[in-house]
């Protein structure tokens, strides 16, 4: 028990002399346990989903699953112009020959053995075992790009993401810059309405919304879907909290040297504002490229699919067809995955010093 | 480091420069009808115009919308357009509050909405708390003095950025019949459990998704608070002989409280508003096992054949209310740390 | 700075209205949904009606049949954003919504001689409309796994009772070590058939909705106990809730004896299961009162709310002649839905000889559909009716309803729906 608190207690800086003279702990063990296990945890779910998507249709639908993926060797035999499966099949002697297999009727399987195409076998299914190998089955992924148009949602996402969030940043700030830096008539009314408004999800009202996005003329729009959650709740309240940290006497200078207020604005609250700001932008691009619903009720024409709506009608299309949207799956986080990996450090620590306004 | 910049560097410079460039030449454009809108309005004013686009977005399409969420809940039928649904006044409030014994939904009028309740109560409560917790010991975890632990922090993060879609396909995948982790209790000699077709089980994986889908994100708030945590503290405590735990409890817990009490906020939201991953992953069931209050507003005025809109959004109303009695509190309890925040 | 700008923006608007008064094109939206590869030929019949008609373009956007179209489709067409033509399977729901394409049609006789019974399906009652045509007409029944069968040494029955089906297909599960003996789609459609078998009315002496009688508890009793003892797969009706879900993946993948769903499968498997095992289709089993499945199908329907009648019209009449629909239901493996071509009967193009079979037997099964099981399907309502059978009877197998409670509600529902959308 002890040792339990002392792990969850000890601090990232302690003592230099201990530093060195450090061994293995019991905190020690249980923290690297702890982390080791949270990699699996963490990346384990996404990691069983690369390898799956890399299986063929009759490997995924082995199970127990193996660990990698396997596919049935074929081979081209004389006088078929497909390649035909192979199987180890057990003789009557109790000896192993490798055959390739024509068609299988009922119980028994036609085979023939590559060396000799012309002689027929017949060979009762309980007596051959595939021959297989550990093979990549990029197929998936080729195939299903022929389905599943791809390139066009992604576009169709990155517009959404890039547009929506410029738009968020730019509004959001102008209006928190109202908010935290004048006096002003019906300030405190609309500060109030949005602290009201933070937390309804669009999900609950998405039938007066769809209503208002029709009379707009915005269904099958990227618009549609970009400019309805531009005024997040969320971003003004977090970027009036950290303007009002901006001392007033900055912009009261400003004002002296003869600079307009938009000129305030941009040239030094939005640099001041930057940390804030890099964190709204986080959000945004998270919030809009794993947009779902909204999406999935605004764009019914699949050019103008997003990723995840794409992905949502690819799988319910193609449910006995796991092989194509695990592919798909593994393509849709690709992009924001890799994107991260190249930002992590600016993101988590982004997130961590100012996140804690939201 | 110091010297001749290299290509990165360089290149990195140049896009600086380029974006700084854009930035300026975009808000001078801006500034075209800025300036002399100043001119007009005189500089007070101004911050109505400051406000005014984000006004107009949230008015039009959030403000607005409420209202007429409202009046759509006194109006019942399939028709969509306002003008041509009749009214009944509070009649579909009447029907979904109508319950013989409020315990029991079986005994209600619109027994799904009160499942429905019962169920985001019981994710609500779980999730939340399972999400604290784990989160404050993954930020503990990662405050010790540890190597590597950027590429921790990653880690966790990780699921944070995965859509709901593709979360739920995941675990969708590892949880199934034939799933990787039915394989494993089968080889540690354990039965093989169908998970998605077990109202419990379903709930608990429900849960515990969601958790491994968001903890990342409150873990670096929390580590964010406990890495503001002055070390003199613990060095003062040290020195008076005062025992891990007690420095846990009189030093971190007190410390941490304001950064604790934003987690459990922002949680408490995020896990009452819970649709996407939850519908991808069980669709609400076995049964209505899993049906959260947002699935059984979407499911009564979306995805049915035969909407009740008027229906639906009566129940977003109520959750609406329950939603902004919440935010009030967070208001009232927000008091004290948004001094500390800000 | 903005004049700069302004010329190319002139310029480019400029170009654009004079390119596109020279190649004045009228585009219409098919909102479109697969069973198997229909999309292909009905792709290719289009792109043969463009060639024809260049002023005319028709973009296809297919979408999932449970979110697109029983779920998103409704909603557009409620919001005046629907498509111009649909491929839809709620006919009488849906029939408000539908355009009448007689004004515009050069030969309203064919469609009337050809698409007669049917045409009442997607139209108020008394109405001469005429709405669209069927893309396929559906007989549900059930599929069979026939090398299962084979390796237990058991003879596939002809005839019998669901439940002398049942022990059966749980005799050839045992045998062969096959996870479940049956499953069904989770849809009120589907059980409608084995429901009416079993005695169930649906409807009173006036027409109403009536749902809890001997027949109908007789048949829920039996899925609640094929549910309950493991004969049935439990993940289709259990496992998704409001919602249609299909039991096709575990037929492709043999992991089931017996498949009750209909016709439209019959593409989709000869492609997906090729010869990985035999199936057939067998007669739908009896109960008491009869062996029916239901009828049903999928029509291409216009839209009232198309900007473009007449251009719609044209499409509609080339795709509904009779030698494209002779190619598309052949190609497709569908039943037909036009009379002449019942009569004259298509060309399946298939070498499979499992595939003929199952579409012989599924005709074979239409003379024997019960009177109820048509008055069912062209009942507008009946998605109500289905929807609120499925959900409840699902809550009843996770035990938050028991079977008096699950009727009681399911009656409550359809009442509710029917008042709320003024039907009653």
């Amino acid at each position: 028990m002890s040792a339990v608190a002392r792990f969850l207690t000890r601090r990232q800086h302690e003592g230099p002399g201990r530093g060195r003279a450090r061994r293995w702990s019991v905190a020690d063990v249980l923290t690297y346990g702890y982390l080791i296990a949270g990699v699996l945890v963490m990346f384990g779910p996404v990691a069983w989903l690369v390898l799956s998507s890399f299986k063929t249709q009759a490997n995924l639908l082995e199970f127990p699953p193996t660990l990698l993926p396997l596919a049935q060797d074929t081979a081209v035999v004389d006088g078929h112009p497909e390649p035909l499966p192979l199987f180890d099949v057990v003789q009557d002697d109790g000896s192993t020959v490798r055959l390739a297999q024509v068609r299988r009727i009922g119980l028994v399987a036609q085979m023939v053995d590559p060396v000799n195409p012309d002689e027929v076998l017949r060979v009762p299914i309980e007596r051959r075992t595939p021959v297989r190998n550990f093979r990549l089955a990029t197929e998936n992924y080729i195939e299903s790009f022929g389905r599943f148009n791809f390139a066009t949602y992604l576009r169709n996402s990155v517009i959404v993401t890039i547009g929506a969030t410029l738009i968020t940043l730019i509004i959001n700030s102008m209006a928190a810059f109202a908010l935290s830096k004048y006096r002003f008539r019906g300030r405190n009314a609309i500060f109030l309405v949005i602290i009201a408004t933070l937390m309804i999800p669009i999900s609950v009202i998405l039938v007066p919304v769809y209503l208002v996005i029709t009379q707009v003329g915005w269904i099958n729009s990227l618009w549609g879907v970009i400019i309805p959650g531009a005024a997040t709740p969320t971003g003004v309240f977090l970027l009036r909290q950290y303007m009002l940290t901006i001392p007033d006497e900055l912009l009261d200078s400003g004002r002296i040297d003869g600079a307009s207020e938009w000129r305030i604005y941009w040239q030094i609250v939005l640099p001041l504002a930057a940390p804030a700001l890099a964190v709204l932008a986080i959000f945004s691009v998270m919030w809009r490229w794993n947009d779902f619903l909204w999406p999935l009720i605004v764009l019914t024409r699949s050019e103008f699919f997003t990723l995840q709506v794409g992905l949502n009608a690819f799988q319910g299309e193609l449910n006995v067809q796991w092989h194509y949207v695990l592919a798909m799956t593994v393509l849709t986080l690709l992009p924001i995955t890799v994107v991260f990996s190249l930002l992590q450090r600016f993101i988590t620590t982004g997130i961590a010093s100012t996140g804690v306004k939201g | 480091m110091a010297g001749t910049p290299n290509a990165f560097q360089r290149a990195n410079a140049l896009v600086g420069r380029a974006t700084q460039r854009v930035y300026a030449l975009t808000m001078n454009a801006f500034g075209l009808v800025m300036e002399p809108a100043q001119k007009l309005l005189g500089v007070r004013r101004m911050a109505y115009l400051f406000v005014l686009p984000n006004l107009l977005v949230f008015g039009i399409f959030i403000l607005f919308p409420m209202l007429l969420n409202v009046y759509f809940a006194m109006t019942e039928g399939g028709n969509l357009f306002p003008q041509d649904r009749p009214f009944v006044g509070a009649a579909n409030f009447e029907r979904l509050y109508t319950c013989t014994d409020y315990g029991d939904p079986n005994t209600c009028l619109e027994d799904r909405f009160w499942r429905a309740a019962r169920n985001t109560g019981v994710f609500v409560f779980f999730q939340v708390s399972g999400m604290v917790l784990v989160s404050l010991i993954t930020s503990m975890v990662l405050n010790r003095k540890i190597v590597a632990r950027g590429f921790f922090r990653s880690v966790y993060f990780y699921p944070v950025l995965l859509s709901p879609v593709v979360v739920a396909l995941i675990w969708k995948w590892i949880l199934q019949r034939d799933g990787v982790l039915n394989a494993i209790l089968i080889a540690l000699g354990l039965d093989p459990i169908n998970f998605m077709l077990d109202g419990t089980w379903a709930m608990t994986w429900v849960i515990l998704v969601s958790i491994w889908a968001h903890m990342g994100f409150y873990t670096l708030i929390l580590l964010a608070g406990l890495q503001s945590i002055p070390n003199e503290l613990y060095d003062a405590g040290a020195i008076d002989g005062t025992s891990t735990l007690q420095a846990f409890r009189h030093i971190t817990l007190p410390l941490l409280m304001p950064t604790m009490m934003v987690v459990l906020v922002l949680s408490l939201i995020r896990a009452v508003q819970m649709f996407d991953e939850v519908f991808v992953l069980t669709g609400g069931g076995p049964g209505s096992a899993t049906m959260l209050m947002v699935q059984y507003i979407y499911m009564t005025g979306f995805g049915t054949q035969n909407p009740r809109f008027g229906m639906a959004a009566a129940a977003s109303v109520t959750l609406g209310a329950v939603l902004l009695v919440a935010t009030l509190i967070q208001l009232r309890l927000g008091q004290g740390s948004e001094r500390h925040l800000a | 700075m903005s004049t700069r700008f302004r010329l190319p923006i002139l310029l480019a608007l400029t170009l654009g209205l004079l390119l596109g008064s020279a190649f004045a094109q009228v585009e219409l939206r098919m909102t479109w949904y697969d069973d198997g590869a229909e999309g292909v030929v009905m792709r290719e019949l289009l792109d043969r009606f463009e060639a024809a008609n260049p002023d005319v373009k028709v973009i296809m956007d297919t979408v999932p049949y449970s979110s697109g179209i029983l779920e998103s489709l409704p909603l557009q067409l409620a919001a005046g954003e629907g498509p111009d033509i649909a491929r839809v399977t709620n006919l009488g729901g849906l029939s408000q919504y539908f355009l009448d394409l007689r004004p515009y049609l050069e030969d309203a006789a064919y469609w009337d001689a050809n698409f007669g019974p049917f045409l009442d399906w997607m139209r108020p009652a008394g109405s001469d409309a005429i709405p669209g045509f069927m893309t396929q007409l559906t007989v549900t029944g059930p599929f069979v796994n026939k090398t299962l069968f084979d390796q237990a040494g058991i003879a596939v029955p002809e005839g019998g009772t669901w439940q002398e089906w049942a022990a059966v297909t749980r005799q050839v599960a045992e045998a062969t070590g096959t996870p479940f003996a049956m499953v069904m789609d989770r849809t009120g459609h589907r059980l409608a058939g084995p429901a009416i078998s079993q005695g169930a009315q649906f409807l009173d002496a006036d027409g109403k909705i009536v749902v809890d009688d001997p027949g109908m508890r007789a048949m829920m009793q039996l899925m609640i106990d094929w549910h309950a003892d493991g004969t049935m797969v439990p993940d289709v009706w259990i496992g998704s809730a409001g919602s249609y879900a299909a039991g096709n993946e575990f037929f492709v993948n043999g992991q089931v004896v017996l498949y009750m769903s209909g016709s439209w499968q019959v593409g989709q498997f000869t492609n997906l299961i090729g010869d990985a095992f035999d199936w057939v289709v067998v007669p739908n089993p009896c109960g008491p009162a009869a062996c029916t499945g239901m009828p049903g199908g999928a029509g291409v329907v216009a839209l009232a709310e198309t900007e473009h009648p007449a251009e719609v019209a044209r499409v509609m009449e080339f795709l509904a002649q009779e030698e494209q629909l002779a190619e598309f239901y052949g190609r497709s493996l569908f039943i037909p839905g036009h009379l002449g071509l019942a009569e004259s009967g298509v060309t399946f193009a298939t070498e499979n000889p499992l595939t003929g079979a199952a579409l012989t037997a599924f005709s074979q099964q239409v003379p024997l559909l019960h009177p109820i099981a048509y008055a069912m399907q062209a009942y507008p309502y009946n998605f109500v009716v289905f929807n609120a059978i499925r959900d409840r009877l699902t809550q009843v197998f996770v035990g938050e309803l028991t079977l008096d409670q699950a009727l009681e509600r399911i009656q409550a529902d359809i009442d509710e729906a029917l008042r709320e959308s003024g039907a009653n």
